[in-house]
């Protein structure tokens, strides 16, 4: 065996090893899960053996969980359905003989344990963890539109209950050891490095072979479907699993079927159970698109896929941020987290020292948390310097400007920051919507100047959206994304344009909403409607959270920039009475297309007035209409997005999507959309929408090109890369 | 195909359905007994010439369990060849039983067959027979399950009824189900329920409020705003986005209520009735059933009106008097709202939200009280019909000979 090791002590224990070559974590490769029958199999024919204890030869960890770019295409290479259950069985079949075999088996888990990882010790009839703060125990694979399927959702629910079981992997979240233990995950805590031998210590104390759910007497804590206090499990179980995915993701439903299902029969019958549902969801668009891009494109970004080959590779140790709001303050923040030396600049030194008390709260409540002491706290909230003095700036490997949307202001600290910037330097220009190439004006060095565009609130948004002005050389490229990559962010990289992609792709959602409202769409509806497609919210109240003076401001500017070319918004009149006689400026003052005086907000009674309302009936083929609407028109921005060459990457305009502006996760952002849907039907139904509601659904000819070549989007990148290796 | 007349209809009052009703500590196999017991009785009726006793139940579990129609016909002194089997349709069991009856009679199947139903839900509760279809995700993800309350919650958020009018409603339900105790109009059909001892027990419907009021029912607490903003309100608004948000207006004051009861109808066909010299008092023009949306649930009624009108030739002002079971205030309401339908033209002895709804026993509970009514007004047709768990609708009409 290559990735399992098996001493066997005197005592007649087995330590298996579990060390897979090559790789800094253990996971479930295709070879690690062919060998786990092998080891199985001698702990239970080998008389020698007593008893087994696993553990991790790793010191990054137990085991990860499944070897993700393996699974998704190895379990369906067989081609018939049959050869997927037989494929994705062996795991299952496996662990069940382990936990069968007749002899104790304790799992020392000495690092953190998540999906498959986990699944391996749970089949294991004692579980002894580490105490230590990095470790964590869970079942994540929710997160990329799959579930359990190596035992979790029947050995999990069987220890600590269906609610508290769905609960855990439904959400994905982790347990640390302590609170593991507290939920019956795992036996026994002890200190980090003394797992293996209170794992031999159970055994040597004559520990039982025999896992409950295999004892006779055995009742599913808190009760299975029909029992009086479980009913109420599954009832509301079902109402919250819809009321969190809104029924988009078959990962979610599958999984409560395998688990309702699962518990009603023995264990046999409901490994059996749980992989067929969990062929059956890896089988999906849903879990195809989202493996491949939440995981395995999000990863490949974060490690530089898009960095310029052929450039050194640079370390920011010290970084300048001008204008400490909300924004630069965010961005303080996190730079300190991650190591480093921040100069935090506004005009005066109030508002630059309001910035750095902005930092302190953020700092404290991972203070409050435990995830820093004290010391820790102090240095990073050292590590920031409030000040108003640009003088400050020398010796910094990076300067964003955070301050207003204003050329002129904008202009004028590049120009001042400019002065103290070293060569080797670069400047970026945090700006959501202003054009880099008309910015980079005002620089000396163009080819050090790039768009930085970070999201709100900044501690929380995973995506860095770099801009390439005309001019931005290779070296500031090469720079921002190390940058980014040192303060865990995930970076996209796109080139210049009104909007540049996420800003201007996201703005489509939200005016299709005001579309749906000029044609006579309920408000309720519309925002409803939105929610259901997956979006984080409806697109009404994401425009009252823009705020609509906001909006008001940038059509004004649109026009002046494009004269005769310049195409109102439908429903555009809506929006301008709203802000310029009503004095309806959005969430921010308390009024907007909501009332925001109570909890929960309320849709402004006077809307009607301006809206009247001529749709107030809805069916289902109406709703999965008006879904598509919403997102057919953010995904025929991405295509023209391509076609104008802002971006040429499907990982980089999926991922992008998802991370900025929280396009629909399940469809694995918009490219993965339009190439799932079929280049052929996508046009076809968007040339529909364009006939019901107008140009803006009218698809680039990039888009016909390609259907009538039978492309996809990411066939084409496949080539491309292949071309390139 | 031979006609179904309608022959007689008894049944019991309606006793509070908890530990302190005073059927509580009747059996529901007793409940049964005496409405066959007096059926036969008042009808001086040869039940070897009864073919089947068809109850509904809807919660056959416990002592309601193993065709408790069969363990009543046999317990009750009925000829041992008469049949006997327990349906479930929800809150219309009752009313299918009696549409089942006649069906038999008309197809020839029997001369004679009781359509009827049981529940002592102070006994057996509610759900006690459990049921994959909101607790299997497989069938509740899909249909967006939520308890009835919320479904009957939007019936009132999607067609504007607010609290004061659905409360206004329990009140006047109220009002006249004690004018018709008062006047008389269920002497004739409601059978006192016996103790163990042959001691009466209870005479009349307990749960009725003839003063409540306005101000007393408007300080309840809605009954499902909880469960609602536990989950539920957001799995109906995903079925119906164009309600920006649940209204919760029911309370256990515009509800019906949980009681225990037992009714029970004599159908037979007319050449059956003359071999035993009964007089028939009505005839059943017709029935059906059918499905509707199951998230709202409670809608039914109105298309299955429609469709047995339609059935029957008939116009909704071929209809004297409807009645509609009062499940829910906003059912009701919906239900005149959909069709046009004069407050005064339905329910007008009240209904479940007084009275209580013994599910299983109502639809043949309201068969004879508005059966009793057309006599008592001197009027020809009634419409029956009842929503229906799942997204359902039963219906029948009848018409006095």
């Amino acid at each position: 065996m290559e990735n399992f090791k098996i001493d066997v002590d005197a005592d007649g224990i087995a330590l298996i090893t579990f060390d897979v070559p090559g790789r800094s974590m253990n996971t479930l490769t295709s070879g690690v899960m062919k060998e786990i029958p092998e080891w199985v199999e001698r702990i239970k024919t080998d008389d020698a053996i007593k008893g087994a204890v696993l553990t991790s030869g790793k010191t990054s960890g137990f085991c990860a969980g499944a070897d993700l770019g393996d699974m998704a295409g190895g379990m369906l290479a067989g081609g018939s359905l049959q050869d997927a259950y037989d494929a994705g069985w062996k795991l299952n079949g496996a662990l069940r003989a382990l936990e069968t075999c007749g002899k104790p088996v304790a799992a020392a888990i000495n690092g953190l344990a998540l999906g498959g990882g986990l699944e391996l010790t749970l089949a294991c009839h004692y579980r002894v963890v580490g105490d230590s703060p990095k470790i964590q125990l869970g079942l994540p694979e929710i997160k990329v539109g799959l579930f359990p399927g190596g035992g979790g959702t029947q050995r999990l629910t069987r220890l600590v209950g269906v609610q508290a079981a769905m609960m855990a992997m439904s959400e994905g979240k982790s347990f640390r050891p302590n609170d593991a233990k507290g939920a019956g995950i795992v036996h026994e805590v002890v200190p980090v490095g003394g797992e293996v031998d209170a794992a031999k210590a159970w055994i040597k104390g004559g520990g039982k072979a025999v896992q409950p759910w295999d004892d006779k007497s055995f009742k599913l804590p808190g009760g299975g479907p029909y029992h009086p206090a479980g009913i109420q499990n599954f009832l509301v179980g079902n109402a919250m699993l819809r009321k969190q995915s809104y029924g988009n993701y078959p990962a979610v439903l599958n999984l409560m079927k395998a688990v309702y299902e699962g518990v009603q029969v023995p264990m046999d019958a409901a490994l059996r159970i749980e992989t067929r549902y969990f062929i059956k969801t890896l089988m999906t668009p849903q879990a195809q698109a989202m493996i491949r891009s939440l995981f395995l494109s999000k990863q490949e970004l974060d490690k530089g896929a898009v960095r310029p080959a052929g450039q050194p590779k640079s370390d920011p140790k010290k970084v300048t941020v001008l204008g400490a709001g909300m924004m630069g303050a965010g961005i303080a923040y996190v730079q300190a987290l991650a190591g480093i030396e921040t100069i935090l600049i506004d005009r005066d030194q109030e508002a630059a020292d309001k910035g750095k008390a902005h930092v302190e709260e953020l700092l404290k409540k991972r203070l409050s948390r435990g995830q820093i002491d004290q010391a820790k706290f102090d240095a990073l909230l050292g590590s920031v310097t409030a000040t108003t003095d640009y003088g400050l700036i020398k010796g910094s490997d990076l300067v964003i400007e955070a301050v207003f949307e204003n050329r002129e202001i904008k202009a004028e600290v590049t120009r001042r920051a400019e002065a103290q910037l070293e060569p080797g330097a670069i400047f970026g220009s945090n700006t959501s919507t202003l054009p880099i190439t008309g910015l980079a004006e005002a620089s000396v060095r163009p080819e050090d100047f790039i768009g930085i565009h970070f999201f709100s609130p900044v501690d929380k948004m995973m995506l860095v959206e770099v801009i390439l002005g005309e001019k931005t050389g290779e070296a500031a490229i090469a720079k921002s994304l190390d940058y980014i990559m040192k303060i865990k962010k995930t970076p996209i990289v796109v080139n210049d344009g009104r909007g540049f992609y996420t800003s201007r792709c996201f703005g489509t959602y939200v005016a299709e909403g005001l579309a749906m409202l000029e044609e006579g769409y309920a408000p309720a509806l519309i925002d409803n409607i939105g929610r259901m497609t997956g979006m984080p919210r409806g697109p009404l109240e994401m425009h009252d959270d823009v705020a609509l003076d906001l909006s008001v401001k940038i059509a004004k500017q649109t026009r002046e920039d494009l004269g005769d070319a310049y195409v109102p918004m439908a429903g555009w009149q809506i929006v301008q009475t709203m802000v310029e006689d009503l004095g309806r400026y959005g969430r921010k003052n308390g009024k907007g297309f909501y009332d925001y005086d109570t909890k929960p907000k309320k849709l402004w009674s006077g809307l009607s007035e301006l809206a009247p309302v001529k749709i107030n009936d809805s069916t289902p083929e109406l709703i999965e209409d008006q879904k598509q609407r919403l997102l057919y028109r953010q995904a025929v921005e991405v295509a023209r997005c391509w076609e104008e060459g802002v971006i040429d990457d499907p990982r980089e305009a999926d991922v992008g999507a998802i991370l900025a502006w929280g396009f629909a996760p399940w469809t694995g952002g918009p490219i993965t959309l339009i190439d799932q849907t079929g280049l052929k039907a996508f046009v076809a139904k968007a040339d529909d929408y364009a006939a019901r509601y107008g140009y803006r659904f009218k698809v680039p000819q990039l888009l016909r090109d390609m259907a009538d070549q039978g492309r996809t989007f990411y066939g084409d990148f496949a080539g491309k890369q292949k071309a390139a290796a | 195909m031979a006609d179904a007349y309608i022959y007689d209809a008894v049944r019991t009052p309606r006793g509070k359905g908890k530990k302190d009703g005073s059927l509580h500590e009747i059996t529901a196999l007793s409940l049964a007994t005496q409405v066959l017991q007096a059926l036969r009785d008042r009808n001086d009726l040869d039940t070897s010439k009864v073919d089947d006793v068809i109850l509904g139940c809807v919660s056959p579990v416990g002592e309601q369990g193993a065709d408790i129609a069969r363990t009543a016909v046999l317990n009750s002194g009925w000829a041992q060849t008469t049949a006997g089997v327990q349906v479930n349709r929800f809150c219309a069991s009752g009313l299918e039983a009696v549409n089942m009856a006649a069906a038999k009679v008309k197809s020839g199947e029997a001369d004679f067959a009781v359509g009827g139903g049981v529940e002592a839900m102070s006994r057996v509760p509610m759900g006690s027979d459990g049921g994959a279809w909101p607790v299997d995700p497989s069938s509740a993800f899909p249909t967006y399950f939520v308890p009835q309350g919320v479904s009957a919650d939007m019936i009132a958020s999607k067609w504007g009824f607010s609290r004061d009018d659905v409360d206004a409603y329990s009140v006047e339900s109220h009002k006249r189900a004690a004018r018709s105790w008062a006047e008389g109009r269920f002497k004739g059909s409601v059978i006192p329920v016996l103790d163990q001892l042959g001691l009466v027990r209870l005479d009349h419907d307990e749960t009725i409020r003839p003063n409540t009021d306005m101000q007393t029912l408007g300080a309840l607490n809605p009954s499902f705003a909880m469960m609602g903003e536990m989950a539920f309100d957001s799995v109906i608004n995903q079925r119906y986005p164009e309600v920006e948000r649940v209204n919760h207006v029911h309370t256990p004051g515009n509800s019906s209520g949980i009681v225990d009861g037992s009714a029970g109808v004599l159908i037979g066909s007319l050449e059956a009735g003359k071999a035993l010299g009964l007089k028939p008092r009505a005839k059943i023009r017709g029935a059906a059933s059918i499905g509707s949306e199951p998230s709202i649930m409670l809608t039914g009624p109105e298309f299955v009106a429609n469709k047995l009108l339609g059935k029957l030739g008939m116009s909704k002002n071929d209809i004297d008097l409807w009645e509609l079971n009062e499940a829910f205030a906003a059912v009701v309401l919906r239900f005149m709202q959909a069709l046009d339908i004069p407050h005064d033209k339905i329910n007008v002895c009240g209904g479940a939200i007084a009275m209580g709804h013994p599910l299983g026993a109502t639809g043949a509970m309201i068969t004879g009280v508005v059966l009793d009514e057309l006599e008592r007004s001197n009027k020809e047709t009634a419409l029956i019909t009842l929503c229906i768990g799942g997204g359902m609708g039963t219906a029948t009409v009848i018409e006095r000979v």
